[in-house]
């Protein structure tokens, strides 16, 4: 076991620089997902972090040492991609066993410890087959076993259920978690999916544009976000926000929204945001229009329309309402997490009343 | 093309016309293609008498053409020459054309592609183009009439490495990466990884290669005198010259070179199937 520590970490392609200087801290043990949206330098990252692609600034540093210069095989890492990777014309067994095989492991070793992952991951079965005989599911268990069977001190992962149907995705994110838990192996999980990340993650780095926006717990980021950015990421469905001003404390956005938020020093342009879910209809407050209804069984969507502004809502109960209808909005001012409008930076919460 | 669905435009009887008529038309095809082998074969099996007579089944069928042209002439010799010479050509160009491929299609380097458009750019220019510089330098490295004159300026074809280049840029770059994780260097890379996946276009390849240089003719005419190391083609021309009036032993010498390509294709086909089925890959 490892840990990781990325040190201003810079990557350039000729002048287009694609990371800019990103720092994080991974704890030996520690399953941490690296999320963004695309194209934000998450595998681009991960694949520096392997030694797959050349660091052009700053260190990356595994259990202690700095492995710029270190290569892949040397660095006890082993990476999982998107698209598996594996070896087309070995078998399952082949394939897990590559690498111990270019280790040169003796012949009895090498099957024992493929055997071992292969109970592991339910792969008993398959050890003859090829991986084009086999269905999406079983050839990323396959990638998955390949990748433990050298018994690495850090996995990678790029998105690895991306490919997988829903139902697949969410039982394999289990059987992910339930891995860790049992190996405690060092983890870097690359995904856009923000649900995989607060779900398997014990850490989380938010990444936009080639910059950590924000690194912490699931709940931390989802009750702290840093920013406006951080907070529409997180959560599904995600937050919504209505633009206003703070003047003397107080929030104001069209369509009648007033929240007194009295800890506020701050004045100017301002968002507020709220989670679909702390939306209710209530007796008096914003009048809002509704504009779609989706009955899901046990809850109701809502999207309405209150100041020009478009809000989502989730409530716990069945609700006849239909397009059109009008209902008056309530919510606890605690809540609102409030935004500069300027540097989309948090400012805090409204105060409990 | 299922016969069983119904068909929205055509009725059944008009789909079984459109096939027949397709099929006839493959028929003659098949048939034009087929008949002037088929009559070559026929001749070698006929005596001299009979040999401009327009049945295709000999009369009396004989082997005496055959022997003839095996005793009479080396003809044996010159085909272990071809085969020599080809089977050289094909397993050395494969090794060098995957590994140039290979090199142009991953590894990066300055100039990679000026080189990559300078072998590329040899599409455009013949054999009988180069053939008197081409015999300058091979007479200046001193290999007329040598096996070596006949096989290394048969080895660099752009072709074949322009095509594995293409191969190889499509596979997924994961693989090789996975690989690199998995503690393989260029060298266990290209070899146990990119070699493997290579074999449905490499048995492609080995085929055109060995046909080309079976049936290779001008550059063995210009570097060889000595009729030792004559190929087949060669062996054949002579043995038309000599034998202008023997169709029968024309047509007899003409089977026997014809055979090795055949029963070779034959083999590589099936192999070809094969690999594609193996090799998976999506
Ligand atoms: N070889 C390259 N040359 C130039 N730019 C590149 C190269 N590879 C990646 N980039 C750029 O780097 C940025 C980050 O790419 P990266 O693949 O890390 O994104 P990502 O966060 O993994 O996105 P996704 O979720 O779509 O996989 C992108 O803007 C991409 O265009
Ligand atoms: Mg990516």
């Amino acid at each position: 076991m490892a840990s990781v520590e990325i040190r201003n970490v810079v990557k350039r392609y000729g002048a287009l620089e694609v990371v800019h200087g990103v720092s994080a801290e991974i704890a030996d043990g520690e399953f941490v997902a690296l999320v963004g949206p695309s194209g934000c330098g998450k595998s681009t990252l991960l694949r520096m972090i392997a030694g797959l692609e050349e660091i052009s600034d700053g260190a990356v540093v595994i259990g202690g040492d700095i492995v710029n210069e270190v290569a892949p095989k040397d660095r006890n890492i082993s990476m999982v991609f998107q698209n598996y990777a594996l070896y087309p014309h070995m078998t399952v067994a082949e394939n897990m066993a590559f690498a111990l095989r270019l280790a040169r492991l003796p012949k009895d070793e090498q099957k024992k410890k493929v055997g071992e992952a292969a109970t592991m991951l339910g792969l008993e079965g398959l050890l003859d087959r090829y991986p084009g005989q086999l269905s999406g599911g079983q050839r990323q268990r396959v990638a998955m076993g390949r990748a433990i069977v050298r018994r690495p001190e850090v996995f990678l992962f790029d998105e690895p259920l991306s490919n997988l149907d829903a139902k697949l995705r969410v039982q394999m994110r289990a059987e992910i978690k339930g891995l860790h838990q049992r190996l405690r192996t060092t983890s870097i999980y690359v995904t856009h999916d923000q649900i995989e990340a607060m779900t398997m993650a014990d850490r989380i780095v938010v990444m936009r544009d080639g910059n950590v926006e924000q690194i912490g717990t699931p709940l931390e980021l989802f009750d702290n976000p840093r920013n406006l950015f951080v907070a529409s990421f997180i959560g599904s469905p995600s937050m919504n926000f209505i633009k206003g001003e703070v003047v003397n404390g107080t929030f104001r956005a069209p369509g009648g929204v007033i929240i007194p938020a009295v800890n506020l020093a701050h004045g100017g342009p301002a968002v507020a945001g709220i989670r679909p879910n702390k939306l209710q209809i209530g007796a008096t407050g914003p009048s809002a229009e509704v504009l779609i209804v989706e009955p899901t069984g046990d809850e109701t969507h809502l999207l309405v329309e209150l100041g020009g502004t478009q809000l989502a809502m989730l409530l716990r109960d069945r609700i006849s309402l239909a397009p059109g209808d009008r209902i008056d909005l309530a919510f606890a001012s605690a809540d609102v997490h409030f935004f500069d409008g300027q540097s989309t930076l948090r400012l805090g919460r409204g105060d409990a009343l | 093309m299922s016969s069983k669905r119904p068909q929205p435009y055509f009725s059944r009887s008009q789909v079984t016309l459109v096939r027949g008529l397709w099929m006839m038309v493959t028929a003659i095809l098949a048939f034009m293609t087929l008949f002037p082998l088929l009559w070559m074969v026929s001749i070698a099996f006929k005596p001299a008498a009979e040999s401009f007579s327009s049945n295709l089944i000999p009369q009396s069928p004989t082997f005496d053409n055959f022997i003839y042209v095996l005793t009479a002439v080396p003809f044996i010799r010159y085909m272990a020459n071809s085969f020599l010479v080809s089977a050289t050509v094909t397993i050395v160009a494969l090794f060098f054309h995957t590994m140039a491929g290979y090199a142009l299609a991953r590894l990066r380097f300055p100039g990679r592609e000026v080189l990559f458009l300078s072998i590329f750019s040899t599409f455009l220019v013949s054999l009988p183009v180069i053939i008197v510089p081409l015999f300058v330098i091979v007479k200046a490295m001193g290999m007329l009439n040598s096996y070596a004159g006949l096989i290394i300026p048969a080895i660099f074809n752009a072709f074949g490495i322009f095509l594995l280049r293409q191969y190889y840029l499509s596979l997924p770059k994961e693989i090789e990466e996975a690989a690199r994780i998995d503690g393989a260097g260029y060298w266990r890379i290209y070899w146990s990884v990119i070699l493997p996946l290579s074999r449905p276009i490499m048995s492609a390849l080995a085929i055109l290669f060995f046909l080309a240089n079976w049936n290779s003719f001008l550059w063995p005419l210009t570097i060889t005198s000595d009729p030792n190391l004559w190929v087949v083609q060669l062996g054949i021309a002579n043995f038309k010259s000599q034998y202008s009036a023997s169709w029968n032993y024309m047509m007899a010498a003409s089977t026997i070179v014809a055979i090795p390509t055949l029963i070779l294709f034959v083999i590589f086909q099936r192999q070809i199937m094969d690999s594609l089925k193996t090799s998976g890959l999506k």
